[in-house]
């Protein structure tokens, strides 16, 4: 009796590490070996020409050093988080409140709201790039003559809204499910107390919303911190650096640069996973600490 | 009492008004972004059906003059467009196949199967979902390429590579693809849901883990695999990052990296980059026509379920 109870743990022990295995092989080698790569890599110089030569923190102070890193990339990457997050937050939030009045064509708005998220990121901002060029169509509606994407005083601005525009759609969607998850006792149970619909808003719609605005800022700052693809299509960082990101940053010195710095973008690239983890984890705590509804 | 029922009614009438205000501001809202969301990718379809030398020329709501040369440009003189759908078709659904099997197998495992170290597996995967991706975006590469040390590390007659020299393949896209966190989390969350005495059923009639899994615990978790699937071939689809470092050769390319590089290497025929943009959005946007709620759920379920 014993021995056949060990042995069925025994097969299931196996079965489970096979129907695992697939999935976990893949997931070790990119997610746990890259990871513990990544830091050996920061604390190494590496040119893929030779073998990384150990220089321990020289990478760190390397990337502290540099000018482009501390004058441009970081200040670009906070501005950027500070400006697109709140902006894609509040605006997905008004729209998903819009959404959940009882409106005809609701379905409809759905649909069409959720057009600009399934655009590839590529090729929305090939769009932009068109309908912004100088002789483009928003110069053409607005008669301005601004050379938006050339300017540096513009470009970063142009990358922003069209991010806050895309994303909206999704944000939108995750607030939605959670507006209607809302039981309509509490709404009812206000109105009877003679709440208005602003005081509703503030003293019920948003803090039940509360865990679920935790995940969408949580979402948006991990997403903005790591914005590229658009500022690589777009600007490729320009002009005079005025949209160079970290995630940018980290592309160029491993990719692109003429002498490749392997090792010092890897450093960076440690460094700015500490700075969205540290991010993160404050502003769990202010979402948190502000009210004592979220349970999570 | 009839004074309060009189007051009553006056507050009933202005209620109605404020109502109307109300709604009158939410729908204007509404028809505002729906305005701006349908505003691109209208112009696009607007000027991709325009000559060439009309890119930036007025009217812009029109195509006036009309003409399918940009399309004829791309489905016959430059062939090299429709390699990159093949490409990004293949490697999509290449990822979404092997991603969704994969992950309902260690989600299944996960939620049914006890076996050793299983807490610290699913612990490093929660870890992993919150970690950026940029951090292990060049060690990948190094992975998926030559690894450390170009031609390997040689032991007498024997090579051992450091990488999977997979740069310019599709393989090369597609390895480190096939592995999801999150959609383990998401199958993981889903089976432990379910009722287990169909399986249990099925483990009595003696088919065994593997019998069960593959009919009965796949079929019933159709709807759950298709949303996964959705998810997964619209993120390979539209992936951007990975293919650029990934692939090299023009003939290689997805359809995203190559729309990208034709931009670069023929700017001024913008047009025939907006109707092969097109291309790139309309497939996408036919499926989530087609499988909406499905996508609408699973955006949803993201929110409401972890975070």
């Amino acid at each position: 009796m014993a021995v056949s109870i060990s042995r069925r743990k025994i097969s299931e022990a196996i079965n489970g590490y096979l129907f695992v295995s697939p999935w976990l092989i893949i997931f070790t080698i990119f997610s746990i070996v890259s990871l513990l790569y990544a830091v050996y890599l920061s604390f190494t110089s590496y040119n893929l020409l030779k073998p990384p030569q150990w220089w321990g923190l020289d990478g760190y102070r390397r990337v502290f050093d540099d000018d482009l890193f501390l004058t441009k990339a970081l200040p670009n990457t906070f501005k950027y988080v500070i400006i697109v997050v709140p902006l894609q937050t509040i605006l997905s939030l008004v729209l998903a409140f819009a959404m959940d009045q009882k409106l005809r064509f609701r379905r409809l708005f759905r649909t069409v709201f959720y057009l600009p998220s399934v655009t590839s990121s590529v090729v929305i901002s090939l769009i932009f790039i068109w309908i912004f060029a100088p002789q483009g169509i928003f110069n053409q509606i607005t008669r301005l003559s601004i050379n938006w994407l050339d300017d540096p005083r513009t470009a970063f601005y142009v990358i922003m809204g069209m991010n806050i525009f895309t994303t909206s759609g999704t944000l939108m969607l995750i607030f939605l499910a959670g507006l209607q998850d809302i039981s309509p006792s509490i709404y009812e149970a206000a109105q009877i107390d003679g709440a208005n619909a602003v005081q509703t808003f503030f003293y019920i719609t948003i803090p039940m919303l509360r865990p679920v605005i935790f995940f969408v800022v949580t979402v948006g700052v991990i997403g903005c911190f790591q914005v590229f693809d658009q500022i690589f299509v777009m600007t490729a960082g320009g002009p005079l650096d005025s949209t160079t990101t970290i995630t940018y940053l980290i592309y160029k010195w491993a990719f692109r640069d003429t002498t490749i710095k392997m090792g010092q973008a890897s450093a960076l690239a440690v460094v700015l996973t500490l700075i969205i983890l540290a991010v993160t984890v404050l502003q769990r705590r202010m979402i948190e600490g502000s009210g004592s509804m979220a349970e999570r | 009492m009839t004074v309060s029922s009189l007051s009553r009614s006056g507050v009933n009438q202005s209620a109605i008004l404020l109502d109307r205000i109300r709604k009158g501001i939410f729908y204007a809202i509404l028809i505002f972004w729906t305005v701006l969301s349908v505003a691109p990718l209208y112009f696009t379809l607007v000027f991709s059906l325009k000559p060439i030398a009309d890119a930036y020329t007025p009217p812009i709501w029109w195509p006036t003059p009309f003409t399918l040369a940009n399309y004829e440009t791309i489905l016959k003189t430059f062939d090299l467009f429709p390699r990159w759908v093949i490409n990004s078709v293949n490697i999509s659904i290449i990822v979404t196949l092997f991603r969704v099997l994969f992950c309902a197998m260690a989600g299944y495992a996960f939620a049914r199967i006890e076996f050793p170290l299983k807490k610290l597996l699913f612990n490093l995967l929660l870890i992993s979902m919150m970690m950026p991706g940029v951090v292990t975006l060049i060690p990948s590469f190094l992975i998926i390429g030559p690894g450390l040390i170009r031609g390997g590390i040689s032991l007498g007659s024997l090579t051992i590579p450091t990488g999977f020299n997979l740069i310019d393949t599709p393989w090369g896209v597609i390895l480190p693809g096939v592995a999801d966190a999150f959609g383990v989390f998401m199958m993981t969350q889903f089976y432990k849901s379910f009722p287990k005495e169909l399986e249990e059923a099925a483990m009595m009639d003696g088919s065994g883990r593997w019998g069960t899994f593959f009919r009965i615990v796949l079929p019933i978790s159709q709807t759950q695999l298709l949303t996964l699937a959705l998810l997964t071939f619209q993120g390979a689809w539209n992936n951007f990052m990975w293919p650029l470092l990934v692939l090299r050769s023009p003939e290689n390319f997805t359809l995203p990296i190559g729309l990208q590089w034709f931009r670069g290497e023929y700017y001024t025929l913008y047009s025939v980059v907006l109707a092969g943009s097109l291309f790139n959005t309309l497939p996408i946007l036919i499926i989530f026509f087609v499988f909406q709620r499905y996508f609408i759920r699973s955006i949803a379920s993201t929110g409401s379920k972890e975070g």
